[in-house]
């Protein structure tokens, strides 16, 4: 009992967060910036920082995740950061050779109110960026949001360089928001399948999935390359995948390059993957394609014939808004009942979009926006669940209360798999499904009596 | 819209300087909003009629991020909308970070949208160019003109010279320009010639020279600008004239900060140092 000290009394709490289901923003700014082709995310503050977001990366997908960092020392803190970034510049780019350096702020640099742009400018102007080579950069102090906001504020960083040509390229900006590499490669093939021809950013496939050849290559293949993101003005139109991880930086591509944009939610599950197709249907201004309409047939039909074991079932998930979101739909779709939902990450909306969904249901959901994962328990401790969907965190709660528990989500530091089986699109609502079902009926058989034990389920 | 700082020493006027100014724009017809950027929260007391205004960072403590754009801006004198960026007491915390949290706060809200038919939006922020934050006001797309309020004292120059350097800074990497040298006359000797020289050096103009006049501390104890106070006072036209000086203002510099020396040689030009 690792969290015998939870209380099953809720208390109202207001300055106190214990286990908090969110981590801090530059970690989501290092993700996003991996996404983009030859790439080195710089983390602009004191080394401790680029530490952490390093080895959390490392730990949920197995592979060495290079970063750089400023090094504050007490001196940069009081005479702001600029020497040591554009030193550091000259340095990676004369040592590593990356094509993009996206540098990320923190709290430290943040506060003492270091401007990345001025910082940049000065970089241009000493002559310390290389031509051809790329410096972008995001804001990305954690006292405000969490790593999804970071996420987003980096992802904005990349489609700030584009640069229309007044002509139309007759491509579609995608931005899948955070999700897995093997996500980011389904939505490709997706795209590929309906005819859209799409630049996918970020796209963190073939970099976090790269195979074990004996050859060590800082860069890999995959990401969005500079060219790709300039031409990104120049798109018939932009696809954001979910609000809290792509609508800024698809409304900034709206208003300043006149590229209109379509925010949908993330295409977990049936009805949010319909969605998706819908749209890229449209676009594309053709029927949807046979293989398509297979995959989606292949997704109801496991959902009816395993129905009697996924109804009624109470489900506790836990992670990111715009996962939550798409999941909660999913779940109340297969009957199920998420009847609690918390993310770390701040947001009204988002509560007021999950009773949304919930509306009408055979059950009361509690949501909690800026909650933290002693909550969750408590919620549990007080009304138990069959399920909990979440990441890794959950596990000390999946042992205490001994309840199945789904790994989905991030971060995922204990179990694989996660980067190589998309759960997007129909064959990812299949996988979900596989999951889910496998905690479920492991658990029944663990639990039926001898009379009720079946060999058929 | 057009986003103004008003920069200056501590002291030297420029809440009173920055308000008056504000109540004459408003009375041509400009619709403006001052930010004001002080831990003090005193920079639009004359334009609410006193110290009224729940700051930014107060509505942030109290009540989290869920902050709506009708808590934290009130109407004043002239429907011009006063705003103060507030902070932590003298001590604790970080003033600097204040502002720039405040600054952020306001363009999220959509403080500065089109639809809030803004003709300006005015920054009066406290001291010299001091930490990061208070830089805030002129990073790039923030305010783009910087007036400097100065008299003819040694260490007012000397701030204004070191409040260019900030400008200069950020002028060389964004949109901001330094839009002149307002002097608020402390009746030093030779005092408008010679900020008119330091202006020059500058790389900028003296943009209105205001003289002394008790008239603006009998309005302020009334906690009014002078225009709402008596706007038949000589000194409403001077902040008239002021306002209207700025509206039609067209000369925005990036300025050439001096070195000690020349500074000092300007005092000595001037006879300020031989006087001492």
């Amino acid at each position: 009992m690792l969290l015998r000290h939870t209380p099953k009394e809720v208390a109202d709490r207001k300055a106190l967060m214990i286990n908090p289901a969110k981590m801090c923003q530059p970690i989501g700014a290092m993700y996003a910036a991996l996404g983009i082709h030859g790439c080195l995310p710089h983390s602009h503050g004191s080394q401790g920082c680029c530490a952490y977001h390093r080895s959390t990366l490392t730990r949920h997908y197995k592979e060495p995740i290079s970063a750089a960092s400023s090094s504050f020392t007490e001196g940069a803190s009081v005479f702001g950061g600029q020497a040591n970034l554009v030193q550091a510049i000259d340095n990676i780019f004369t040592v590593y050779e990356p094509d993009v350096i996206a540098v990320h702020t923190t709290c430290l640099s943040e506060t003492i109110g270091d401007d990345l742009k001025q910082i940049h400018y000065k970089a241009v102007t000493d002559g310390k960026i290389p031509d051809g080579k790329t410096v972008i950069g995001a804001a990305t102090p954690s006292y405000i949001g969490s790593h999804v906001t970071g996420f987003s504020n980096m992802v904005k960083a990349m489609a700030e360089l584009a640069e229309p040509s007044g002509e139309k390229s007759g491509k579609v900006n995608v931005i899948p928001g955070w999700v897995e590499p093997a996500d980011m490669i389904e939505i490709k093939r997706l795209a590929e399948l309906v005819g859209v021809d799409i630049t996918l950013f970020p796209d963190t496939s073939g970099v976090l999935d790269a195979p074990l050849t004996g050859e060590y290559n800082m860069f890999p293949e995959g990401g969005v390359t500079i060219e790709e993101l300039k031409k990104t003005g120049d798109a018939i139109g932009t696809l954001a995948l979910g609000e809290w991880c792509s609508a800024d930086a698809a409304r900034w591509l709206d208003s300043k390059c006149k590229v209109p944009c379509t925010v949908l939610d993330m295409p977990f599950g049936l009805a949010a993957t319909d969605r998706f197709i819908d749209v890229l249907r449209t676009v594309a201004g053709v029927n949807v394609p046979d293989t398509v309409t297979h995959e989606r047939g292949q997704l109801v039909d496991m959902i009816s014939d395993m129905h009697q074991y996924l109804y009624g079932k109470k489900v506790a998930i836990w992670g990111d808004p715009d996962q939550l979101i798409a999941m909660t739909e999913f779940l109340v779709s297969l009957d199920m009942q998420p009847v609690y939902v918390v993310t770390g990450t701040p947001g009204k909306k988002f509560e007021k979009r999950i009773r949304e969904i919930c509306e009408g249901q055979p059950f009361e959901v509690k949501v909690k926006a800026k909650g933290d994962m002693f909550l969750m328990h408590q919620w549990i401790k007080n009304e138990p669940v069959d399920l909990l969907i979440g990441n890794t965190y959950g596990k000390y709660i999946a042992r205490d209360e001994d309840i199945p528990f789904m790994r989905w989500g991030f971060p995922i530091l204990d179990r694989q798999g996660h980067q190589y089986f998309p759960t997007v699109g129909y064959r990812g609502g299949l996988r979900l499904l596989e999951k889910m079902l496998e905690q479920i009926l492991d658990r029944k058989d663990r639990d039926d009596s001898e009379q009720t034990f079946e060999l058929v389920l | 819209m057009r986003k103004i700082a008003i920069y200056g020493k501590g002291g030297i006027g420029k809440s009173t300087t920055t308000q008056n100014t504000v109540a004459g724009l408003s009375m041509m017809g400009r619709k403006v909003m001052v930010v004001g950027c002080d831990p003090k929260a005193d920079s639009t007391r004359l334009l609410l009629g006193g110290l009224a205004q729940k700051s930014v960072l107060d509505s942030l403590r109290e009540e989290g991020e869920d902050v709506e754009l009708e808590d934290i801006r009130k109407l004043g004198y002239g429907e011009t909308w006063c705003v103060e960026s507030g902070g932590p007491e003298p001590g604790v915390g970080c003033a600097g970070r204040g502002i720039i949290t405040a600054i952020n706060m306001l363009e999220n809200l959509g403080a500065y949208e089109e639809s809030e038919g803004l003709d300006y939006a005015f920054y009066d922020v406290l001291g010299d160019v001091v930490c990061g934050g208070f830089a805030m006001p002129i990073r790039d797309g923030k305010a783009e003109e910087i007036y400097i309020v100065c008299s003819g004292e040694m260490m007012a120059m000397y701030a204004a010279n070191n409040i260019c350097k900030g400008v200069m800074k950020f002028a060389q990497s964004g949109s901001v320009r330094l839009g002149g040298i307002i002097c608020n006359s402390r009746n030093v000797d030779n005092e408008k010639e010679m900020i008119e020289e330091l202006a020059k050096k500058l790389g900028t103009h003296m943009i209105y020279y205001v003289p002394r006049d008790n008239d603006v501390q009998r309005a302020e104890i009334n906690r009014k600008t002078v225009i709402e106070w008596n706007p038949e006072v000589p000194q409403a036209d001077i902040y008239r004239n002021l306002a209207k000086a700025i509206d039609e203002n067209k000369r925005f510099t990036i300025p050439t900060p001096l070195e000690i020396e020349e500074l000092e040689q300007l005092l000595l030009d001037f006879g300020l140092l031989d006087a001492a």
